[in-house]
């Protein structure tokens, strides 16, 4: 699905990614946690395009496409979704109608037909559900004066709304509690198919309770320095990061 | 010899020279020979403002003070297509300034009159014409001299109108000199709604006055909604002179989404208790396109309410100004008096001037002024299109949602429902 080949990013002059090699197929799930300032967000936004970073090298294959070379709206149209760290507010600008021009753009891009506005709604009815999220929320300013939890919810469910082929959820759990991160990750797997693959960024193994990974990375000074299966997540949990730290400073 | 041209020069930007240079084509002047001699006179002292006055410090008129004008006839059947469908009222049209009767549908309504201003009894235009504080203002002088007609309404004691009457003014001649003069007197517990739409043939040049002088007696309700939507060589100064009695509503929309250079002035002399005055404007200006929104709310008694939102988009090289005047006279407690101006720069060249100008001389009052100009917001761009929305629709949709804060204040459908058509064509240039 993507395959990740020596990337290399910086950003005002500052390399963050140094050399960042990941492959993702389809049906997977790899979590990628690392210590504060790693570059795990940085990955995320160079993903979706955000052009203040500068690739200095490397390449990133999506589904045989080069994804580098894509318009961060064409990434999105051809199935690439990030649910952000901070989603950001837009007042003024509704939930519904942001996200009713989003699905028929990329619906235009693929050439099939506009949705109707009986089965646009039926549609978030639907979607709503799988994250619990408030049919009021869906109808207000996107984010606009959300709690935290709540604009979390209201990525899983955009996705869900854009149905992509691979999500990126970077710290979707920080700031849930107990309930919501359940009925988030519950969402998150409903949505999973093997036609589609997921990555989760995040600092806490107890996401990877709900959201079982196949994969679990270390991103360390802009590099993937250990994978392993699920149980890497533990020992992580438990030891912290200074041995992976002492290992490569 | 030099100081000979540099004088003759100057001598030419004094206002009898501009007003002898206007060729008078079939002239029939709205105002008394009188009352225009006077005008004429007061004008031969005044020269236009430069950019040292005050008033006019962000609006430069040499674009008007050097242009070749003329009133000009003409009229055009298309023109029609402008107007609002299915809003049942009265729809009069002017043309270049001139009533054009054949355009024109007078829709009867018991207590309502509406005429155009030519044709009212002398006594009734001079009672209800020049009812501002300042009879010296060179545009107001220019106006008597040269208006030729204009729309006269007088809505009855305690009629509630159901009609909302159409003013079009189209002008489809190169450099046209317009002047309109518009009266309109709501009687005690009346209400009405009017629409004044601005439109004008593609490439003409023109120089419009108009003024509109609007008295609301007590416990009556006025809507005025104005469309500007003229071309990049129209230029107009416009003016409403607002009198308000007690218990009284005025609500005016201001839409300009196209001309030269439009300078706005708002006079609401509120001078009844209990009253409210809303003014809610829009502007969205593009290439060197330039808007000046000049407002001044007169509290002058207590216990009312203004209510002040004007926001703008500027691209390319397009200027703004916002220049709002509160006043709250010192008798005048519980006011709650409220201002708000907003702008989005979409370019670096773009600018706005944006002064909110608070005059309290009461205590006990709620006065609060906010003014901001700023980019748009690239998070939130970025946000859309990593939903797969394109640059430009994620533009148009913060656009969109930044004016549309204004536009939703209107509650008459139609007119939004416009107002959104019209949008769409501008945004295409922004
Ligand atoms: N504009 C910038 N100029 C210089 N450094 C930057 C800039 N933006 C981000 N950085 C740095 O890039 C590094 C990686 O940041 P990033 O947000 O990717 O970390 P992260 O792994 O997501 O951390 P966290 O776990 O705290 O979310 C940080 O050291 C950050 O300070
Ligand atoms: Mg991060």
């Amino acid at each position: 699905m993507i395959k990740i080949n020596d990337l290399h990013a910086s950003i005002d002059g500052k390399e963050i990614l140094k050399g960042l090699n990941l492959e993702v197929k389809a049906g997977e799930v790899h979590a990628i946690m690392g210590p504060n300032g790693a570059g795990k967000s940085t990955l995320a936004s160079v993903l979706a395009g955000r052009e203040e970073y500068e690739i200095t090298s490397g390449s990133v294959d999506f589904d045989g496409k080069d994804l580098l070379e894509m318009s961060t709206e064409d990434r999105a149209r051809e199935g690439l979704f990030l649910a952000f760290q901070y989603p950001v507010e837009i007042p003024g600008v509704s939930n519904i109608n942001f996200l009713r021009t989003a699905l028929n753009e990329i619906r235009e891009y693929k050439g099939e037909e506009q949705i109707s506005a009986k089965d646009f709604m039926s549609m978030v009815r639907e979607k709503s559900k799988i994250v619990e999220l408030d049919a009021k929320l869906a109808s207000r300013s996107v984010n606009e004066g959300f709690s935290g939890g709540e604009k979390k919810r209201n990525e899983i469910f955009q996705m869900a709304m854009l149905d992509p082929k691979l999500s990126i959820l970077d710290e979707t759990d920080s700031g849930l509690d107990i309930d919501a991160l359940r009925i988030v990750a519950n969402g998150v797997n409903t949505l999973k198919s093997s036609n589609n693959a997921t990555i989760v960024i995040t600092h806490y193994q107890r996401l990877l309770d709900y959201i079982v990974p196949d994969f679990v990375h270390v991103l360390y000074n802009g590099r993937i320095v250990k994978t392993g299966p699920k149980e890497l997540a533990l020992e992580l949990e438990e030891k912290g990061y200074d041995w992976i730290k002492a290992e490569f400073a | 010899m030099e100081t000979t041209i540099t004088q003759d020069i100057h001598r030419s930007k004094s206002l009898s020279d501009f007003i002898q240079k206007v060729e008078l084509t079939n002239f029939q002047p709205l105002f008394s020979e009188q009352k225009r001699t006077n005008s004429f006179k007061l004008l031969s002292q005044l020269q236009f403002p430069t950019t040292k006055d005050e008033a006019w410090k962000y609006t430069r008129l040499g674009k008007i003070s050097s242009g070749n004008y003329q009133l000009q006839e003409g009229t055009k059947e298309s023109i029609i297509s402008e107007l609002i469908e299915n809003l049942e009222g009265t729809i009069l049209v002017f043309v270049n300034g001139k009533y054009a009767i054949e355009l024109s549908k007078i829709h009867p309504e018991v207590g309502v009159s509406i005429s155009p201003i030519h044709r009212v009894d002398k006594a009734w235009l001079e009672e209800n014409t020049s009812i501002g504080k300042n009879q010296e203002e060179l545009f107001l002088l220019l106006n008597d001299y040269f208006a030729q007609d204009g729309v006269a309404i007088e809505i009855e004691k305690n009629t509630q109108s159901t009609q909302t009457v159409q003013v079009l003014n189209y002008i489809t001649e190169n450099n046209s000199l317009v002047a309109t003069r518009n009266a309109i007197v709501i009687k005690e517990g009346a209400s009405i709604e009017l629409v004044m739409s601005y439109y004008a043939e593609n490439e003409t040049s023109s120089f419009s006055s108009h003024i509109t002088e609007i008295t609301i007696e007590n416990n009556a309700n006025f809507t005025l909604h104005k469309i500007q939507n003229e071309n990049s060589a129209n230029l107009t100064i416009a003016t409403e002179e607002i009198k308000q009695g007690k218990d009284s509503t005025i609500t005016l929309h201001t839409y300009t989404l196209n001309g030269g250079l439009v300078r706005n002035n708002v006079y609401a002399n509120v001078n009844g208790q209990n009253s409210e005055s809303n003014l809610y404007g829009i502007y969205l200006l593009n290439e060197k396109q330039h808007v000046d929104n000049h407002t001044t709310i007169d509290h002058q008694v207590a216990h009312c309410l203004s209510n002040e939102l004007y926001k703008g988009v500027l691209s390319d090289q397009s200027t703004g100004v916002f220049n709002g005047k509160v006043f709250v006279r010192k008798d005048a407690q519980k006011i709650n008096a409220f201002q708000s101006n907003a702008n989005v720069l979409l370019s670096d060249l773009a600018s706005m001037n944006s002064k909110p100008e608070l005059e309290i001389y009461a205590d006990d009052v709620k006065c609060s002024h906010g003014s901001t100009t700023g980019q748009i917001d690239e998070e939130a761009i970025f946000y859309l299109r990593a939903r797969g929305i394109s640059e430009k629709n994620a533009k148009l949709l913060m656009i969109d949602a930044f004016i549309g804060e204004v536009i939703e204040k209107n509650t008459n459908s139609l007119v939004k429902d416009k107002i959104y058509s019209l949008l769409q064509n501008k945004q295409e240039q922004l």
